[in-house]
């Protein structure tokens, strides 16, 4: 597991300070090729603050975070704006649903494949045949995403009419239609019901599979997180407290604590 | 597939140029009057700035209240270059669009990195530095005077008013027509996905103050166009073309039009600048309408007439077409049992 040729992502004593706030200090984490890593912590733990930082759309204050897209070649992500990490390989979901509500489905998914465009301004002005190719190339890709995410029959629907569950999941095709090798997904199952919850699971284990994918998943749903993660991190106050498998971590006095207080826990 | 796409092209490509030949025409023949044509011709001029103000308050999700500086960037321009220059007029009314795309990019450079409404406070006080250059830099624009400029447009008095018609409104649908295949292409989707939620289109690879510029720069181009093209067509300027007054009437078509809409914003400014002079006999009491039109959309349609939808010929041809199928088959059906 340790060897280095095999660590998509090495986490080095990250902090990030807003005023006087410190939100996240002194974060460590290795990330492996093709593994499901959970992110817990109660709230305000800093959980999302560490995906902002991972995403680029937070630079951290102090430490360093490499990255070795799918070629090999290692990144250092510190200035780096979204739009770039997006284009090496790492794409998100969002806790609060960010989609472009007043389009439709499948435009919310052609926005995501502007990167792969082989057209240039001129053929979009006039029309030529390499615009029509290239835009039917992207359709014929919105269909296959779709079709996987059995949303097929949504395809001309405004994102903002889509029912909750839906939009959720339009989110994760939207993430995935940018190629990713490293899929963020913040709280991809807030506010769904257990038979959903499952379902989501069985689609997340899916894609993982089809996409060839490293995921990191923030998740209250204790249930979720055990089922589906090999592996676990806690934070809590903007620290790690604990690191393992699903069932060292049930088992760490530190992290019942946290959840649960120190009188509960028996410390 | 091939006929659709030949249909697509066909329909739109017929439209324009009836709107663009018909007219022209009928003014040619005089069934259409020198001062209704006028009039169109001023609506063009007006929609052309109204795409203007849509493309970056509605499109981009920019708020721009100095739309009127660039629109008097491009008017001085085209007077400059042709008069001073001796540029022949058609291409230094594309040479002006170009100086004021120009000035939106180096407004757009610092302004744009920001977020919120930092760009209506800094279009705003452009507007006002480019008419108080303009009033101050006597040698060159005549200061408070204005400046005259005679052209083919207003010195053919046969032909002048047919000649401003086919320019204005042919340049009106060109410019129409480019900004549709623009907006809905992959760049189209990216400057909408930057209003929709610039995090979320950062997150996907869309480089966001990149978008935003490349919105204002055309809004900028679009506005001196709109410029370049006014001065030839009333002959004469004055700084007050830029003043703040002018920008905001600008947004009123937008609004009234619906923010996002191109189709509406172009509709809405001819109306309003058809119902001006339809008003003429409330004199001064006209001034009172405007704002009355806009308390009442605000209040029973807030998001315009058209609110983000187009107008689109193709889907209007295809009801057209799925209504004539009907009665059609209506028909056919009738025959049938009166032969029964």
């Amino acid at each position: 597991m340790s060897k280095d040729n095999d660590l998509l992502m090495k986490i080095n004593n990250i902090s990030i300070v807003f005023g006087g706030l410190c939100a996240v200090s002194g974060f460590s984490c290795d990330i492996h090729k093709g593994e499901m890593l959970g992110l817990i912590g109660p709230n305000g733990a800093g959980k999302t603050t560490v995906f902002n930082m991972l995403s680029g759309i937070y630079k951290p204050t102090d430490g360093q975070i490499t990255f070795n897209d799918r070629n090999g070649t290692l990144h250092i992500l510190g200035k780096a704006s979204p739009a770039a990490l997006n284009k090496i390989g790492i794409a998100r979901t969002f806790q609060n649903i960010r989609l472009f509500n007043n389009l439709t489905v499948a435009d919310n998914i052609r926005i995501a494949l502007h990167s792969d465009r082989k057209v240039n301004p001129l053929d979009v002005l006039f029309r030529t045949p390499k615009f029509r190719r290239d835009e039917q190339i992207m359709t014929n890709k919105v269909h296959e995403l779709l079709t996987l995410f059995k949303m097929d029959d949504c395809y001309g629907e405004l994102a903002k009419n889509l029912p909750y569950g839906k939009q959720r999941k339009l989110e994760i095709a939207r993430a995935l239609a940018a190629n990713p090798v490293f899929l963020l997904l913040d709280e991809p199952a807030a506010g769904m019901n257990p038979q959903e919850t499952d379902e989501l699971m069985k689609l997340i284990a899916l894609i993982r599979k089809q996409f060839n994918l490293t995921i990191l998943l923030i998740e209250h749903d204790m249930h979720l997180v055990m089922g589906i993660c090999e592996r676990i991190v806690v934070l809590d106050y903007g620290r790690k407290i604990a690191e393992g498998t699903p069932e060292e971590i049930q088992k760490n006095p530190e992290v019942i604590k946290a959840y649960l207080g120190g009188e509960a826990a028996g410390l | 597939m091939k006929n659709k796409v030949l249909r697509n092209m066909l329909i739109p490509g017929i439209v324009a140029v009836a709107a663009v030949i018909v007219p022209a025409i009928l003014i040619e023949m005089n069934v259409i009057d020198g001062y209704t044509a006028q009039i169109i011709t001023l609506g063009g001029i007006n929609a052309i700035m109204a795409i203007s103000v849509n493309v970056i308050s509605g499109i981009t999700g920019q708020l721009s209240l100095g739309q009127a500086g660039f629109q008097a960037l491009g008017a001085y321009a085209v007077i400059l270059l042709t008069v001073n220059c001796h540029i022949p007029l058609p291409i230094s009314i594309i040479l002006s669009g170009l100086i004021a795309a120009f000035f939106g990019f180096l407004i757009g450079f610092p302004t744009l990195k920001l977020e919120g409404d930092y760009l209506a406070i800094v279009t705003l006080a452009f507007g006002e530095i480019i008419r108080i250059f303009l009033v101050n830099l006597k040698d060159v624009t005549g200061g408070p005077n204005g400046k005259q400029f005679s052209t083919i447009f207003t010195t053919s008095l046969d032909h002048g008013a047919m000649i401003s018609y086919l320019a204005i409104i042919g340049t009106l649908v060109l410019i129409i027509i480019l900004l549709q295949n623009f907006l809905r292409s992959t760049y189209g989707r990216a400057i909408l996905a930057v209003r929709e939620d610039s995090i979320a289109a950062k997150s996907n690879g869309i480089g966001v103050f990149k978008y935003k510029m490349t919105g204002f720069v055309i809004a900028s181009f679009i506005a001196g166009i709109g410029g370049a093209l006014y001065a030839p067509f009333i002959g004469f300027i004055k700084p007050d073309l830029a003043s703040f007054n002018n920008s905001i009437n600008h947004l009123i078509y937008v609004v009234l039009g619906g923010m996002g809409s191109v189709t509406g914003s172009v509709v809405a400014a001819f109306v309003l600048t058809g119902l001006q002079e339809v008003l003429r006999f409330l004199k001064d009491y006209r001034l009172l309408i405007y704002p009355l039109i806009l308390i009442f959309v605000m209040l029973f349609r807030p998001q315009g007439l058209l609110g983000m939808k187009e107008l689109s010929f193709v889907k209007t041809w295809d009801k057209l077409m799925g209504l004539f199928k009907k009665k059609a088959a209506a028909k056919i059906e009738v025959k049938g049992e009166d032969n029964e």
